[in-house]
This record gives structure tokens, C-alpha cells and sequence, in this order.
């Protein structure tokens, strides 16, 4: 018998070898809730990755591109330095525009902090030039040599001092979700083993009986995954909707703010659950089949 | 049809079995006696490739049974019907799905017609919707026996088919068995109950083997 033969038999539904395993009671249900409660953090874990993916991928994308020179002068050279900076990135191969940001939006960036009506010119605040790469990209550290030789008060700032921490950070994240999907995976599979096991153990006597009237052990492991693998899908289906319900019970953007801005699903997203059940089912069915099989040998 | 060909078995803890050599031939209808813990029913076992020989081979419908597969003991055991002393019924079906399950892991469930008229054979007719829990000693060695044969096998092999049945019980079931060998069947009944041998050979040319000193026999004219 093929592979895909066999894999059929184990999947669709005998009525008759099904009626030959007694209905079995605890390892039901411990099947069916592990499935549902897996399910349920797996939608966390799913969710958390695709924020994670989003994260990283947003953070790197606005600031991609984009660098500012710090210049820190005294007052009656900074405008000289804020020339010469300016003309050293006119000749900067990669560089596709810079401009000195203003007093008004240098004023507008500090707000925050020091409230609207900052005094710029009273205080050594470093003037802040503000610069765009081309496709290709500028040289870094050539760019800082030249800075240092020519306008000793300017500070390239890149920001990749800061910029990849997040990233990294955010990528972190997001194998940490896809990890955590794994171990959840794995716990169900071993969870179900156990369960299956159990209902094995405590149907020797009818294997025994199976295997004397000439049953197979295909058949008789058929009748086995065939349960658990409805279990599992049924409990898992079960998890999927509670653990979407509460992604979408998550507070909107404009109210949580930070980090759980993005913890969600958007657009197709919102489908990707669905593909839970099926791959708590398939867990279930290989999970159960190997626990059959190792079973039957040790029983007949 | 089955052979033994200088087999040996040891459970570990000493020969059971030494240099048996025997041939059940198509048709024919064997006792095999001697006391408890001879190795009756490791002979049978034995037969139908629940154990494998230490030493020697055992042959069954000309393939021995070391070459056997899993799946490949499956299909010898739908074409050797066993019974128990101890009889193990699925015990959340009834008496007819039972006395069918052979039928049933075949895929030939069809036959309901045949279940019908071999419930009746047996005398269990009036018993086919009954729970095994509910029958008697003598029911179930009776359903065990339609079970057995249902498949339509070519050997029979029983195993103290009448421990726990009283005299009149045990020449029914037996008779029951001549029957069936009438009809060509191979018969092999392990048993240690000189009286029923005796019975059976008024009705049917039956050989009776003997295990003593972990070796078989041809018993002699006493029995």
C-alpha cells in the first residue's frame, strides 16, 4: 500500500473500524483541551511574530535612508561650520540632498521637552543638519574623516548606533514567536502521545483481539488517529476562534499606544488562524500514528 | 499445512519445547495432550505466529514464519481460526459484531447473511444482540467457535475449548468441531480430557499427539 493510501485510511472515516475501539473517556477530553489551549497561545505567539515582523520592518523603513550631522560650535563659529558642512556634503559622492534644519524646527524638536518658548539663541544648543542618501548609499566613516579634518565640531549620526539595536531587537522578537509556535507544537505532539499512549495502554485487550481475528496494524492504528486527529482538529478549531476573539478584543491603537500598537492581525492576517486547526490535526495524526505503531509492537 | 521441523522454545527459563517435529496435514484432526505446563499452548501459539521458534522452523501454509511481516501474520491468522479457553470478546459489542470483527478488519462486511445462518449453527441465534458479559461459559466458547470460523479458515486450532464447560456442553461443542472437519477443515484441540479424546474418536478418525519430556508423541492405542 502506498504512503498516500495509507495516509487516506488513517484519515477518512470507517464507521465499522471505528466501532471497534471503545469510546474513551479522560484521554478525550485531555486531547481535545490540549488542542483548544495550544491553539489559543499558538494565535498569541502568531500574532506577536507578525508585530515583531512589523516592527522591524517599519522601524528599519523610516529612518533607512536618512542621517543628521550634530555640530556643536561656539556661537560666532557656527555658522562658518555649518557652511562648511554643508559644503563638504554638497561633494560627497551618495549624498542626495542636505539642508540645516531651522531655529523653528529645532525649537519644535526640543518642545517636548523644554516647552515651546526655548530661547535658542541664548543656549549652546548644537545646530542640526539633516541629510538624504542616494540609491547608493555614502561612505560613512570617509564622510566622518572629512568631518573631523574640515568642521571639527560636526558628529555624523548615521543612526545605526541606535537603529540596530531596535532592529535586532524587533527581529528577536519575532524568532521568539516563531519559537514559541514550535515549542507549542511540539508540547501538543507530546501531550497527544501521551494521551494516546494511555488510551493504547488501556485498550490492550482489544488489540490483543484485533490482532488475533487478523487485523492489521494500519487498521488497527487507523481506528486510533482517526479519533484523535478529530479531537485535536475539533479542540484546536475551538482554540483558534477564542484566541482570534481575543486578539480583536485587544484595545485599538489610539488608546494603548507603545508597543501594543501593533499587536494584531491586519488584513488576510486575520485568516491566518484558520491554518491552526489543520496543522494541530496533522500534528495529531503523526503524533498519534507513531505512538500506535511503537505501541502495537510492544503489546503484540 | 502447518509443520514443526526440529523446533525448539525457551522461555528463558529452560526448554519447554525440544526437537518437535510434526505435519498437519489438509483434513486432518489432531488431539494434542499431556499435563499442565507442558507446552500445550505454546505448541499453538507457535502454529499461528504468536511466537517464533528458538530453534527448528515452523512453517505454515509453506512460509516460515520467521519471513512472516506483521501484516503478513495478519493475513495467516484470517485463514487460522483460534479458540481460547480464556475467550476475549470486544466487550462493548454485541455477540454478532463479535462473533464478525474477522469479517470486519477484512473489509468483507458483507456477509451478514452468513453471520446469520452460523449464529444459528452454533445455537446462538436468539443471542446475536446480547452484550458478551451476559453469556455463559458455554455461549461464549460457542461464539469463539463462529468467530473462529467465520473467515471460512483452513485450520482450526482450540485451545481448551472446554475448560469451563460441563460434559454436555463440551460433546456439543465438540461435535460441532467433527462437523467442521467433515467439511475439510484442519482440526487441532489441545486439551487434557482423555474422556472427550475418547468421545471424539468414536466419531472421527482423530490422531492424538502426546508432549512428555518436552518432546511429541504419537499417543499409543489407550487412547
Amino acid at each position: 500500500m502506498t504512503l498516500r493510501r495509507r495516509l487516506a485510511a488513517m484519515i477518512l472515516p470507517d464507521r465499522q473500524a471505528d466501532r471497534v475501539v471503545p469510546p474513551s473517556g479522560p484521554t478525550a477530553w485531555l486531547t481535545t483541551f490540549t488542542a483548544a489551549a495550544m491553539t489559543f497561545l499558538a494565535v498569541f505567539a502568531l500574532a506577536l511574530s507578525l508585530a515583531s515582523g512589523r516592527l522591524a520592518d517599519r522601524w528599519a523603513g523610516a529612518l533607512a535612508g536618512t542621517a543628521t550631522i550634530r555640530i556643536a560650535a561656539p556661537v560666532d563659529q557656527m555658522a562658518v561650520q555649518t557652511a562648511a558642512v554643508l559644503d563638504i556634503l554638497k561633494t560627497t559622492p551618495g549624498i542626495a540632498s542636505a539642508r540645516a534644519m531651522t531655529d523653528d524646527e529645532q525649537r519644535a524638536l526640543l518642545a517636548p521637552w523644554f516647552g515651546p518658548d526655548l530661547p535658542l539663541e541664548a543656549l549652546p544648543i548644537p545646530r542640526l543638519v539633516e541629510l538624504t542618501e542616494d540609491a547608493d548609499g555614502f561612505d560613512s566613516e570617509g564622510l566622518r574623516q572629512r568631518l573631523l579634518a574640515e568642521a571639527p565640531g560636526a558628529v555624523l549620526d548615521d543612526h545605526t548606533r541606535w537603529q540596530r539595536p531596535l532592529a535586532v531587537g524587533a527581529s528577536r522578537l519575532n524568532l521568539l514567536g516563531t519559537l514559541s509556535m514550535a515549542l507549542i507544537a511540539a508540547i501538543m505532539a507530546a501531550m497527544i502521545t501521551l494521551a494516546a499512549n494511555a488510551s493504547l495502554a488501556a485498550n490492550a485487550q482489544v488489540i490483543r483481539v484485533l490482532r488475533l481475528v487478523g487485523a492489521q496494524d494500519d487498521y488497527i492504528a487507523a481506528a486510533f488517529v482517526r479519533r484523535f486527529t478529530l479531537r485535536a482538529l475539533m479542540g484546536s478549531a475551538i482554540g483558534a476562534i477564542a484566541g482570534t476573539i481575543g486578539i480583536a478584543l485587544l484595545p485599538p491603537v489610539d488608546e494603548a499606544g507603545g508597543f501594543l500598537t501593533g499587536l494584531g492581525f491586519t488584513g488576510f492576517g486575520w485568516l491566518l488562524p484558520l491554518a491552526l486547526p489543520p496543522i494541530a490535526a496533522a500534528v495529531a495524526l503523526l503524533a498519534t500514528r507513531a505512538a500506535a505503531f511503537r505501541k502495537l509492537r510492544e503489546l503484540t | 499445512m502447518i509443520a514443526f521441523e526440529n523446533v525448539a522454545y525457551n522461555y528463558g527459563g529452560g526448554e519447554l519445547l525440544s526437537e518437535v517435529s510434526i505435519r498437519l496435514a489438509p483434513g486432518s484432526f489432531h488431539f494434542l495432550t499431556g499435563p499442565s505446563g507442558a507446552g500445550k499452548t505454546t505448541f499453538l501459539k507457535l502454529a499461528y505466529a504468536e511466537l517464533l521458534p528458538t530453534a527448528g522452523h515452523v512453517t505454515v501454509f509453506d512460509r516460515d514464519v520467521r519471513s512472516l511481516t506483521r501484516d503478513d501474520v495478519a493475513m495467516v491468522r484470517r485463514r487460522v481460526g483460534v479458540v481460547h479457553q480464556d475467550v476475549q470478546f470486544l466487550d462493548h459489542l454485541p455477540l454478532a459484531a463479535n462473533v464478525a470483527l474477522p469479517l470486519t478488519v477484512a473489509g468483507r462486511d458483507g456477509h451478514m447473511q452468513d453471520l446469520t445462518d452460523l449464529l444459528g449453527w452454533v445455537g446462538l441465534g436468539k443471542l446475536a444482540d446480547a452484550l458478551p458479559a451476559s453469556l455463559s461459559g458455554g455461549e461464549r466458547q460457542r461464539g469463539a467457535l463462529a468467530r473462529a470460523i467465520i473467515m471460512g479458515p483452513d485450520v482450526i486450532l482450540a485451545d481448551e475449548p472446554t475448560g469451563n464447560l460441563d460434559w454436555e456442553m463440551s460433546v456439543r461443542l465438540l461435535t460441532l468441531l467433527v462437523e467442521l472437519n467433515k467439511m475439510g477443515k484442519t482440526i487441532l484441540i489441545a486439551t487434557h480430557d482423555l474422556n472427550l479424546i475418547r468421545q471424539t474418536k468414536s466419531l472421527v478418525a482423530a490422531r492424538v499427539l502426546r508432549i512428555r519430556n518436552r518432546r511429541i508423541q504419537l499417543a499409543g492405542a489407550d487412547l
